[in-house]
């Protein structure tokens, strides 16, 4: 199954959206610019929340109508009551939180389901930008030095889905990024898509 | 014949046009369990109700406010107090929202307060008024929105105290407000934010002037009183950065330092300035009225101390927006009010904006407070559209 793809919808943000059933209570952390928040709030009719980090993105989703809060999730997201939302989001995020963990256990508590996409650092590229270049690698989707990278807990695909082991997670689905920006599903411990996906989806429950 | 007496009213306002009023003859039943009979609602109104009154939008006043939001003001003479706010064209539209503004009991703008006549003795209330809280003020502001004929208001908006009745509308009457905007407030005010009140009520009584309240009785005004309270209260709107920015330790009219008591610098003489053009617009016992209101303030309390049970359930969507160098309502505490209303599922938004100018920057031009609100009316417009 190819997921189709919105107009200007980011494809693992339209990846994450299929998954969304209507009416439901999302809300998305690290929402950005609120992009996807409003594609589910007028596509799919949801109630949606988010929360971010940066101010001036804050801003703009509250300009454009949606109920978003300036907030850290490494921070903010134990003041959440359990099982308040229907699916919690968290896009591109993770890897930008000091505690990763902590962050997912929360996610796990506060949504019903939780949609994660990352980017995955096993891809064969970053592989052979490590091993021939010998510097820390930088792709399209992690552009950044080093030494000034907002991304400080990178890891690969398989990485993730040890993770969700630890929290006591289901995968309930996970669909791999491609190159041409169309997603398909994979099995997550399979290791073909930790050396050929960019990134990838997972839609994780905790019982 | 009985001759009616002429007492000195505390400020020039007798002759002041004070815009609307509205008198409700049954009782007011107050907090402190007394009830105001007669209670009059002085108001302003800007902009037209359309025909299924929809589009009332109500701003609230901070502590020294009054109605006169967008209009001049009827005493000083100066442009309203939110102007860069609320008028054509502006976030709040008065070209689209029927804007309504209204003088908070126990205040000194034309609402019922202690500068008023009490029916019963025929004399000034001073200190006989009774003791009104941040809600009783709300419960006055309900019925003259009932008396329009409103059912739902579009959205309540205020900063600072008009903050903490937006909170209060939607913690009374959910039903009857779909959006609220608490501006730079909090849900409590702070041990912090007491004390400076305490010391500008001290001010106030302190001056022989004030006699006990009686004031307008014996002719005097307590204006000495009233401007150094106000100095105080002044200097917590600012910041520190903002005021060393804008005076520094610049001296005023003068090369040298006098080796004297008048005063030196600039920052002196700006609030002596801030405190004497106050007392020609406002009444030391209002003073003393709305800063015990909003010491009282605590919307947890009516809820067994869980703030976020003021708004289980709520309809009404938050748009919360605090300012980085406001230390009065700091971001900290308008952060607890979103984590209340998150711990409910409540629709909320909140911003902080950054910038130097303290508390006071809600009445300022802030180009980001602007963009946030009129995003966020439009929407909830648009959701009744």
């Amino acid at each position: 199954m190819i997921a189709s793809i919105p107009q200007g919808l980011r494809p693992d943000l339209a990846a994450i959206a299929a998954m969304i059933r209507p009416g439901s209570r999302v809300l998305d952390v690290g929402c950005g610019d609120g992009a996807l928040l409003e594609h589910l709030v007028r596509t799919k009719n949801v109630d949606g929340r988010g929360i971010e980090l940066s101010q001036q993105n804050v801003n703009a989703c509250v300009a454009r109508g949606l109920a978003v809060v300036q907030g850290d999730a490494d921070t903010d997201l134990a003041d959440y009551p359990a099982r308040v939302f229907d699916a919690v989001i968290l896009s591109q995020t993770i890897q930008a939180t000091e505690k990763p963990r902590a962050v997912l256990d929360h996610l796990l508590r506060i949504g019903r389901r939780t949609a994660v996409s990352l980017p995955n650092f096993g891809y064969w590229k970053v592989r052979l930008s490590l091993l021939v270049g010998g510097r820390m690698p930088r792709t399209r989707a992690l552009d950044y030095s080093w030494f000034d990278t907002p991304n400080i807990h990178l890891c690969t695909l398989a990485d993730f889905v040890d993770l969700t082991r630890l929290c006591g997670a289901e995968t309930v689905e996970a669909h791999a990024l491609r190159e041409n920006g169309t997603t398909a599903p994979m099995q997550p411990s399979a290791w073909g898509p930790n050396l050929l996906a960019p990134g990838a989806i997972f839609l994780l429950k905790k019982s | 014949m009985t001759e009616t007496p002429r007492f000195l009213r505390p400020v020039t306002m007798q002759e002041a046009d004070i815009g609307h009023a509205v008198t409700f003859e049954q009782p007011l039943a107050l907090d402190c369990g007394r009830s105001l009979a007669p209670t009059t609602v002085a108001y302003m109104t800007y902009g037209t109700l359309n025909a299924g009154k929809t589009n009332a939008v109500l701003v609230c006043h901070a502590l020294t406010g009054d109605q006169f939001v967008a209009s001049d003001h009827p005493i000083t003479g100066k442009p309203g107090w939110w102007t860069t706010m609320v008028g054509p064209g502006k976030p709040i539209d008065t070209d689209r929202f029927f804007v309504i503004c209204a003088n908070v009991i126990g205040g000194c703008m034309g609402s019922t307060g202690p500068a008023e006549i009490d029916p019963e003795t025929g004399k000034p209330f001073g200190l006989s008024f009774p003791l009104v809280t941040v809600r009783d003020m709300v419960r006055a502001q309900k019925m003259l929105i009932d008396h329009l004929g409103i059912e739902k208001l579009l959205a309540v908006v205020g900063g600072s105290m008009g903050g903490m009745q937006t909170l209060q509308w939607a913690a009374s009457y959910p039903e009857a407000v779909r959006a609220v905007v608490p501006i730079a407030c909090a849900a409590r005010h702070s041990a912090q934010n007491i004390a400076f009140h305490e010391v500008g009520r001290q001010a106030i009584m302190a001056d022989p002037d004030w006699k006990n309240g009686e004031y307008q009785l014996a002719g005097t005004r307590p204006s000495k009183g009233l401007a150094v309270a106000r100095m105080a209260a002044h200097i917590t709107y600012l910041s520190e950065v903002a005021l060393q920015r804008k005076f520094g330790r610049n001296l005023q009219n003068r090369n040298a330092l006098s080796f004297q008591f008048a005063p030196d610098f600039q920052i002196e003489s700006y609030l002596h300035y801030q405190g004497a053009s106050f007392v020609d617009r406002f009444d030391a016992n209002s003073y003393l009225y709305i800063t015990r209101a909003m010491d009282y303030f605590d919307l947890a309390e009516e809820h067994a101390g869980q703030l976020a049970d003021a708004f289980r359930g709520s309809p009404t969507r938050f748009c919360i927006i605090s300012f980085t160098s406001d230390w009065l309502f700091p971001t900290a505490e308008n952060k607890r009010i979103a984590h209340a209303l998150n711990a409910v599922a409540a629709p909320v938004s909140f911003v902080e904006i950054k910038t130097d100018k303290g508390h006071d920057a809600f009445l300022l031009d802030e180009p980001e407070m602007f963009g946030t609100v009129r995003g966020f009316l439009n929407s909830v417009a648009a959701g009744i559209a």
